[in-house]
């Protein structure tokens, strides 16, 4: 599995509540219309110019705060493909999996703009505008067939059955 | 070679000896899920056709609760309807912050293993359950099937001995944990807080310690099931049996703090672990002073609070809004004349609700505005406009401020 696209670079402890505040979650009922407003406290306008598979790359503790799922299911809906971060709290990186979000734990030098791409499977992160690469430690097999297979919701769907059962 | 809080738990649970960094799946006693988080678990649980839940489920209606407006009104509704469908206990509004109302429902015991869907489910560690936050996909999960998938983590000990000066609370102990240790420094372990100073404190304070837990990353923040724990849980109907590490027990680190040297403290605005001490950063203008949440809603905090307002009024020009975090807090507080004192100095009483700390509603701050808040987290635009300041401090230090109009060390008005 592969990612390819333009990096959002972001620095440290980027918060569930700058991808999408709290306060929204109990006005606007759908994710399709929180849409608009994820990261638009920090970026505004992200959701309009954010291309299918950009690659966010940020700091540490990415996803802190909130156990709101709403923040990793919102960042795969307006089009990321995939969260590049030193480290990442822990509620967030859960979900990410379960919503089949890639979230890979890995420090690459990278510039907004930079054309980003992860390797899923061989656990590799290259920026191609620079000609670097890291490698970071790959996923167990059941975090993989979720990632691939989109997130537990389809997994179950396809299976009748979670990875563990 | 003895086990930790957490290993002990996990290992009693599996029938066997668990280690750090091996995944298990586990049984959960209880898990719950609240109106910010349950519409999304229950469109999940109808998604993928579970029609019957094997789990101890409990919902609660707090977050945006009495609802502000008919967008919140329909996912009560969601829910309500859900619970009655499948026999879900609901604490609907009005009965307080889940965090609270669970173990005053006696629903919580020392060894359970507990999931809520809120990253302050780890609150509930206070009275020695291996509680963590999931997300909503977790929650509906756990609420099908009865189990889930976890990561045995590593234990870090933190110990906090000596006795706390006065005017000093629990609140001013986790920022001086959090401050030092940073928000990640405890990221993915579990966090046992031990020492004296612990020991010497009631559940209304260790709770707090628990509840802050997760601001630095912990996956549960664990205090030992003592006689205190176990007088708090039988004045409720429950009977429990003591959790204690074992003498000898394996933490991978232990970081150990001196009572006599913690100060009031205040989180400043942007990041929970901005800590200072109040005295270093006094005379900031507020606008607001919050008294409330799962963080600082409780019984002692706000018999702390009136020490300071007692005979005293909240200045011209600040709000200060006080909302206990249950039916049973704000119960104790008729009864002992605290809400009178309260309403004397001019606080504003909120029901029982997360609210403000979540910016849903009863105090949003507008462009610009100062908060000092006994609640959880201070991120830019958590409690309104991204522009609104938070500080985080006791409700002492709250109290202090709303009296002056001005981030205030309460030990200046304390006799």
């Amino acid at each position: 599995m592969r990612i390819r696209g333009r990096a959002w670079r972001l620095g440290d402890h980027i918060t569930t509540d700058h991808i999408i505040p709290g306060r929204l979650k109990y006005k606007v009922r759908t994710l399709e219309e929180m849409r608009r407003y994820v990261f638009n406290d920090l970026i505004p306008g992200f959701s309009e110019k954010i291309r299918p598979n950009d690659v966010i790359v940020a700091g540490r503790n990415f996803g802190y705060g909130s156990s709101r799922e709403h923040a990793a299911r919102l960042l795969k809906l307006v089009g990321v493909g995939a969260v590049v971060a030193e480290s990442f709290a822990r509620i967030f990186y859960r979900n990410a999996i379960n919503v089949g979000l890639p979230v890979v734990e890995a420090f690459i030098e990278t510039e907004d703009g930079d054309m980003v791409e992860v390797h899923l499977s061989e656990g590799i992160v290259r920026n191609l505008s620079k000609g670097t690469q890291v490698r970071f430690k790959p996923f167990p097999p059941m975090i993989m067939s979720l990632l691939e297979e989109g997130g537990i919701e389809s997994y179950f769907r396809r299976h009748g059955k979670l990875p563990w059962e | 070679m003895g086990g930790t809080m957490t290993e002990k738990i996990l290992s009693s649970k599996l029938g066997r000896d668990v280690e750090a960094g091996e995944h298990v799946v586990v049984n959960v006693d209880l898990v719950y899920a609240h109106d910010g988080t349950a519409p999304l678990a229950i469109d999940v649980l109808e998604g993928l056709g579970f029609d019957s839940l094997s789990g101890n489920v409990v919902f609660t209606i707090d977050h945006a609760a009495p609802a502000p407006h008919a967008e919140a009104a329909a996912l009560h509704i969601q829910m309500r309807a859900f619970a009655s469908r499948h026999g879900i206990r609901i604490f609907d509004v009005g009965n307080g912050i889940s965090h609270q109302v669970i173990p005053e429902a006696g629903l919580v015991r020392p060894g359970m293993v507990v999931l809520g869907a809120d990253s302050h489910t780890v609150t509930l560690g206070a009275y020695g359950a291996f509680a963590t936050g999931v997300g909503s996909t977790d929650a509906a999960i756990a609420m099908a099937r009865g189990r889930i998938w976890l990561r045995v983590p590593e234990t870090m000990a933190i110990t906090v001995e000596g006795k706390l000066e006065d005017g000093v609370m629990a609140k001013d102990v986790i920022l001086e944990i959090i401050g030092r240790l940073g928000s990640d420094g405890a990221n993915y372990k579990a966090v046992e807080f031990l020492g004296s100073a612990i020991e010497e404190m009631s559940l209304d304070s260790r709770v707090v310690l628990s509840n802050m837990s997760v601001e630095m990353g912990a996956k549960v923040g664990l205090v030992p099931a003592d006689s205190v724990t176990l007088r708090w849980l039988e004045e409720r109907g429950v009977e429990a049996e003591p959790l204690q590490p074992d003498p000898h027990a394996d933490y991978g680190e232990e970081i150990i703090f001196d009572a006599r040297e913690i100060q009031p403290n205040v989180a400043l605005p942007g990041n929970v672990d901005k800590v200072r001490p109040v005295e270093e950063v006094e005379g900031v203008n507020v606008d607001e002073v919050f008294i409330g949440s799962c963080s600082g809603g409780r019984f002692e905090d706000f018999l702390q609070t009136v020490r300071v307002l007692k005979g005293r009024r909240v200045r011209e020009g600040v709000r200060c809004i006080a909302a206990p975090a249950s039916r049973a807090v704000y119960e104790s507080l008729v009864e002992s004349g605290i809400l009178a004192e309260l309403m004397g100095a001019g606080c504003v009483m909120g029901p029982p609700t997360c609210g403000p700390c979540i910016g849903a509603h009863m105090g949003v701050l507008g462009p610009e505005e100062v908060v000092v808040s006994t609640s959880t987290r201070n991120f830019p635009g958590r409690m309104g406009h991204p522009s609104s300041q938070i500080y985080l401090a006791s409700p002492l230090t709250a109290a202090a401020t709303a009296v002056r109009g001005q981030l205030t060390d309460p030990r200046r008005l304390l006799s």
